[in-house]
Parts: C-alpha cells; structure tokens; sequence
C-alpha cells in the first residue's frame, strides 16, 4: 500500500525490481509454514473460507495431511495469485481461483488438469456438480477446477410492497416490464427508490450486472469468426445493441435508482435492500442468503424472480470461487485430496451442523438442492438459484459467437483492465458527468487495441 | 569490514606519503558515511535502474513466452494511451488546484497564529493534526463520514438545516476532482502552515514597527515587507508540496477509485501494473512520474541550497 513517502510508483519501481531478482514479487515473503507434509493453500478471505479453515482440523484426522492457510482480501489475493501461478513460484499447491482466472491459467499450463483425479475418485461425484459450473472451470476439453461454491443471477424484490401497491411480478420478467414496476415502486415509502443496480467503477462491480444486461440486449464485448477461438476478433463496445443497453441501464438507476449510485456496489445495495431504501435489486444469488437470515429486517418479505431479459431466454451470469492445484507443485495428490473434501457433499453437511444451513458453501452441487435441512434455511430462494445458475451457458451467452468462455466478463486476460477503465466512463455517465455514447467510443478504442493484438499474435 | 581494510591502508598509505594526507583526509572523514551511501544506492538506484530495463521490454505477466526488447514502444504507448493522456492531466489539475488553495489557508492561518494570544498552543497544535493522520485513514474519513450521499456528514447537515426535502448531492459521484481536491487540502494545508509560520517569526519586527509608525497600512506592510521576505519560504512550501501531491494514490485509490476521469499517474501505474500485469508499460509509466517529479525537486533542492547561502552569508 503506498503512503505519502513511498509512492504508488515507487512501490512499482521496487516491485518491478524484485521481479527482476526474484520469481514475483511476494514469492520470497509470507510465512508458508509447515514442513514437507504440510500443503500450503492461498485463498480469499470470504466467510466460507473462512470457515473452512477452522473446519480442516476434520480433514487432518482423516487423512493426516496438515494444511497452511494464507487468506488475505480479495484483490490482493487476486494480485499475489497472478505473481505466483505466471511465474510458477511452487510456494502454494492449491489456491482459490475464480472461473475467469481457471479457464486462462488452465490453456497457460499453469494449473494442472484434474480429469485423472477425477476419474479416479468415483465418491466426489463429478456428476453431482452443476454442469456450468463443470463448464465455466473447464479449458481445451479438461477440468481445471473444483466449485466451492458459486452463483448466478437474479431479480431480487419486495413481494409485500409489490402487493400492496396491486402490482404483479412476473415470473420471467423483461427489462421493460422491471423498469415500469421500479417506477411504480418509486417512492412507496419515503426515500424508497424502485431499484438498486450496481454503479462503482470496476469490471467485477457495475460491469457484472451490466454485462448481462448487454448480452440479453443483442450486444457484446467482442465477437469473433469460430466460438471459443479469438480468430476473427472485433470489438463491438460502441455498436448499437450496446449502447442501447448501457442507455436503458444508465437510465434506469438515474431515474428510478438509489442515491449516489456511481459509488453503489454490491454491499451498498445489499444495505439499501434491508434498510427499506430500495424496492428491487437485480444482483448475485448468494446476496438472498443475508436477506433471508436470522434477524433481517426484510426476511420473509422477498420474491424471487429470473434475471430480466430481452432478446436472450435467459440473462444470469455465473460465478464460483473454486479450487486450482498449481502445475509446479509437487504435493499435487494431497492437494486433490484436500480439494475433494472441501468441495464435497460431506463438507456441506459439516458447515450445516458445524457452523449453520445458512452457511453452506451452496450453489455448486444439485444433491444439496434436495437436502431436506438446507431447504428448510433457505426454501425461499433455493429454486430460484439453482435454476438461475443451470439456466446460463457461459460457452453461449449472446446473440454471437465469442472469443472466450465467461457471461458477465470476457475470459481473456486483458479484460480486468478494459472492463475497469471502461467503467470508470460509465460511472461517470450514471453521475450524469459524460454521455453513454462517449463513454463507449473510448471504450471501442480500448478494445480495438486489444482485439489488433489478438490478430498481431495469431499472424506471429 | 572493508571499510577497517582500507582505513589501515590508507594510514600505512599516509606515514609513507606525508604529502598526500591532504588529499585523503576528506575520504578519510567519509569512509563511515561509505556503508550508508551504499545502502542508499542498492535501496533506491538498483530498483530504478531495473524500472528503466523493464521499461524498454515488452513484458507482459499473462504472456510469459511474449517478453522481448521493446524499443520506445512503452512510452509510445504510455503517451498514446487515452487514460494515460487524462492521468497526466489529472495528476497536474490536482497538484496545482491542492497546492495553491493550501497555499492560500496556508498563509492566512499562519498569519492569525503569527499574534499572541491566549491557547495559541493549544490551536496551533489543533491546526496541525490532519497532517497527522495517516492518509489512507483520512481519505477513508472523508469518503464514507462527510461525503456519503446516505449516512454522511454533509447530507446530514443539509436536512438539518433545510429540514427533510433538502438536497441530497451525491458529492463524490457528481464532482470526484473537487472532492479529491478539497480533501487533499484539508491534509496539505496544516503542512504548508508549518513552513509559512516558521517563516514568519523569523521577520524582524523592528522594521516592521518602523513602518508602522511612517503610517504603513497593514495591507501595504503585507505586500511590501511581508510577502518579499516570505518569497523563499514559499517557494519551498510549493515545491515540497507539489512532490508529495503529485504521489498521492491513497485519497484517488479510496475516495474515487479513478472514476469519472479523476485517476492520475500513480493510480495509472497502479492499474497497468496489478489489473493488466503489463510490467513494461507499467515500468514505462513510472519512469514518466519520476523524470516529472525529478524535475519539480530539482527546482525544490535548488530553493533550498540558496536558502541555505542567504542563512550563511
């Protein structure tokens, strides 16, 4: 973290440097305790890791395999597991990847194949992991990864207010038909808005319910001659469809939206939606289990509908934490083991005695979906995500053939950078700072650039 | 322990060549400062000197099998990239608007501090107290306890004075450069004060006095006797500003997070260098910072050193 006397570029500088020297620039830090039988595992600090690391006292008994956990925030996670499998450091043998790194670092050869493992171990029960899920973790026709857990999308909304104002949801509703209930709702009860919808700058934060939005518009990022293959790439960021839909988005949450919506993530919403400050929010399915918890305010008041369409029949995006061995370890056996456990249905039903229904680590495998004792915790809203997460195909979420695998983000690995400086212009636009259609003609040229290198690497 | 090698040398050197213990007397005196100066060199030229090879490489982490010379392409690209454009930009509106407007504050408090009066301690050492803050600490402050359109202080005051249809701004998000502006200002100002205020008590007030019984307004003692001997105070004041400002990440990083066109040049490097991993552009674009701040601190230590002569003379 730069300070006031180390500055932001000098902390590049040194760490340029120590690349230069070493292999990454954290590889030669972080205590990785433990000896020759111990496996290290990088991961995100979210709740369900969290959890697992108190619970691995379990799978040490049973195996005797002693694990070393480094859980560290989100972006830096992402940041040190980048060094780490590019460089193939060897320090971490297993590490909390999502399905936009897996599918990049599984064609890299940085991460290892676990068809064989698979194969070998009938009791995990590969075939018990929803199929896009299986899909989204998969690369050149192996399995690269293993879901944690994982998610898709859908609409959110306050199925009391929604009655008592005589209106009705749809099951499978449109974007227009959200947008005339979200003017209904507007202002039903003082300071209420009709919908929340995501603003903040970053390519994991507006752009992943806006992507969504642009595929079920008829519009994309990139579209290429073959699907799957980047031969042919072109960008198509300020194309018509596109537009209209960052337009109809733009609109949508200035006129009926939240206060301060360009600083709106995940978490504000999540905020809005409990304290009765916003009727409707279109967002991640795991956000239902806090809204259904013990002591909500709003438990029991939600509906649950499919994400909004268009032009597409189905419009969620899908997303999971899940587990990657690294290519250079050594202890790749162990590290399958460990894996195995942790994604299994044995560990689900662990964390629901252990820690909680409410805590599982769910949307991975269709067997917890039948599980009498997780229904009862989350009845409300279990259908609703399992089917939003088997509704999405992420090899096809458009209209058009793609270059990559992925719904809300395009999986190659320029996209963090372009998704994130595109919605910088975005936000602006949801500030009413600078128009949706300049804010996509910079990002054509953004993109144009990186489809020109596609083609200048295919003619190499 | 060379050091010990060569100091022997050098004394064995001395008693047979009486006629050169002139010449090494000044290495004499700074053989102990040696390990110091070497340790200064590997923390800090090493590094940069690597930032300048990656610099002309095209090294890009995602592509291991893709690294090769690059000639200028980097800085080509750093100067051709759109945001790079408005990084440049932006980094030059906020030092300058922070540096100034500090300025200002700066000087105006420092001449109320400058009288006596009772609990000047007491203020003086209140004024100084953003400058304590750790800035990552502030700029959270800032974002999430004043500028917050929900929970913040200054919506919260609009509906206590105007009541509940007051207007709620959503400050950040409809203008992110002025919020950046104003809370770097809050930090910078206390800074500048400092350095204005230790200038003013070093004026002599005799010749003051003397003006003011000639019938000097207070206006004209300012402008004519003031300003001219605070000349070199506060050119010290900007320079040394404008190096720290133009460095900040941490109030861009947390309050904006480079929206609406507010990201400068460290956020910039930030941004190339952990979301794109491309090292060489990212490299390219340190070494643009530092040539930039090289030049504002060659300026900055020039003031200094002919501070430093007027002192002497």
């Amino acid at each position: 973290m730069p300070t006031k006397n180390s500055p932001g570029s000098r902390a590049v500088v040194v760490c340029a440097a120590v690349s230069l020297l070493a292999s990454g620039c954290t590889a030669g830090w972080g205590s990785t305790g433990g000896g020759a039988d111990t496996l290290n595992v990088l991961m995100v600090n979210n709740p369900q890791m969290i959890d697992l690391s108190r619970l691995t006292s379990h799978f040490t008994q049973e195996t005797g395999i002693r694990v070393s956990f480094t859980i560290l925030p989100e972006n830096d996670m992402r940041d040190l597991a980048s060094q780490e499998f590019t460089s193939q450091a060897g320090t971490y043998d297993v590490a909390s990847l999502s399905n936009f790194e897996i599918p990049i670092y599984g064609k890299a050869g940085w991460i290892a194949p676990l068809d064989d493992f698979i194969t070998a171990d009938p009791d995990f029960d590969q075939d018990d992991i929803l199929k896009p899920m299986t899909q989204s973790l998969s690369a050149d026709g192996h399995v690269f990864g293993e879901p944690f857990y994982g998610e898709s999308s859908f609409l959110m909304y306050r199925k009391d207010l929604v009655e008592q104002e005589g209106l009705t949801m749809p099951e499978a509703p449109t974007w227009p038909e959200v947008a005339d209930l979200a003017a209904q709702l507007d202002g039903v009860e003082p300071g209420m808005s009709g919908i929340c919808l995501r603003g903040q700058v970053g390519w994991g934060q507006v752009f992943a319910p806006l992507t969504t939005v642009v595929n079920t518009f008829g519009g994309t990022w990139f579209s290429s001659a073959e699907p799957l293959s980047t031969v042919g790439m072109e960008a198509h960021v300020n194309s018509p469809p596109f537009v209209e839909a960052v337009n109809f988005y733009v609109d949508l949450v200035r006129e009926h939206g939240q206060n301060g919506a360009s600083q709106s993530g995940f978490v504000e919403c999540m905020n809005n939606i409990v304290q009765g400050n916003s009727a409707m929010w279109y967002d991640a399915t795991s956000a239902a289990g806090s809204l259904e918890a013990e002591g909500s305010p709003v438990r029991g008041k939600m509906g649950y509908a499919a994400a909004p369409v268009v032009e597409t029949d189905s419009s969620g995006w899908l997303y999971t934490w899940a587990w990657g061995i690294q290519e250079s370890s050594e202890k790749k056996d162990a590290a399958w083991k460990f894996i195995s456990w942790a994604s299994s249905k044995e560990y689900e039903q662990l964390v629901g005695e252990e820690v909680g229904w409410a805590s599982v680590p769910a949307g991975k495998r269709a067997s917890l979906y039948e599980n009498p004792d997780y229904l009862e915790q989350a009845g409300s809203f279990a259908e609703a995500e399992r089917d939003a997460i088997n509704s999405t195909d992420p090899t096809d979420p458009g209209l058009q053939p793609r270059p990559a695998i992925g719904i809300q983000f395009v999986d190659i690995p320029e996209f963090p950078e372009l998704g994130t400086q595109v919605s910088q212009d975005v936000s602006a636009a949801i500030a009413g700072r600078m128009s949706v259609q300049e804010a996509l003609d910079r990002g054509q040229k953004l993109a144009e650039d990186i489809a020109e290198r596609y083609e200048e690497r295919a003619k190499q | 322990m060379s050091t010990v090698a060569t100091s022997t040398a050098g004394a064995t050197s001395a008693t047979r060549q009486p006629t050169t213990r002139k010449h090494d007397t000044p290495w004499r005196r700074r053989l102990p400062l040696l390990p110091a100066l070497i340790f200064v060199i590997v923390l800090t030229q090493l590094p940069f000197a690597a930032t300048l090879v990656v610099s002309f490489i095209h090294w890009n982490a995602y592509y291991p099998d893709d690294i090769a010379f690059a000639g200028v392409d980097n800085f080509v690209r750093v100067f051709t990239d759109v945001n790079a454009r408005s990084a440049v930009i932006v980094t030059i509106v906020l030092t300058v608007a922070v540096v100034l407007i500090s300025l200002v504050l700066g000087m105006a408090i420092a001449m109320l501090l400058d009288r006596r009066f009772g609990g000047r301690s007491v203020v003086r050492t209140l004024m100084i107290a953003p400058f304590l803050v750790v800035p990552i600490a502030a700029a959270l402050l800032w974002k999430h306890a004043l500028y917050n359109p929900e929970y913040g202080l200054f919506n919260g005051l609009l509906t206590l004075v105007l009541g509940k249809d007051a207007p709620q701004p959503d400050w950040v998000g409809a203008m992110p450069l002025p919020s950046l502006i104003i809370a770097l200002v809050w930090q910078w100002t206390p800074f500048m004060m400092l350095i204005l205020l230790a200038g003013l008590q070093s004026r002599p007030l005799d010749v003051v006095e003397a003006a003011r019984i000639d019938g000097a307004g207070a206006w004209q003692i300012f402008v004519n006797m003031t300003l001219p001997h605070m000349r070199r105070y506060i050119e010290l004041s900007v320079l040394l500003g404008s190096i720290y400002v133009v460095q900040n990440f941490d109030h861009v990083f947390t309050i904006t997070g480079g929206a609406s066109g507010s990201a400068n040049l460290p956020f910039y490097i930030y941004q190339t260098f952990y979301t794109a991993q491309d090292y060489g552009r990212a490299s390219a674009a340190g070494v643009v910072t530092v040539i930039g701040t090289l030049i504002i601190a060659m300026l900055a230590l020039r003031t200094v050193f002919s501070m430093f002569k007027e002192e002497s003379r």
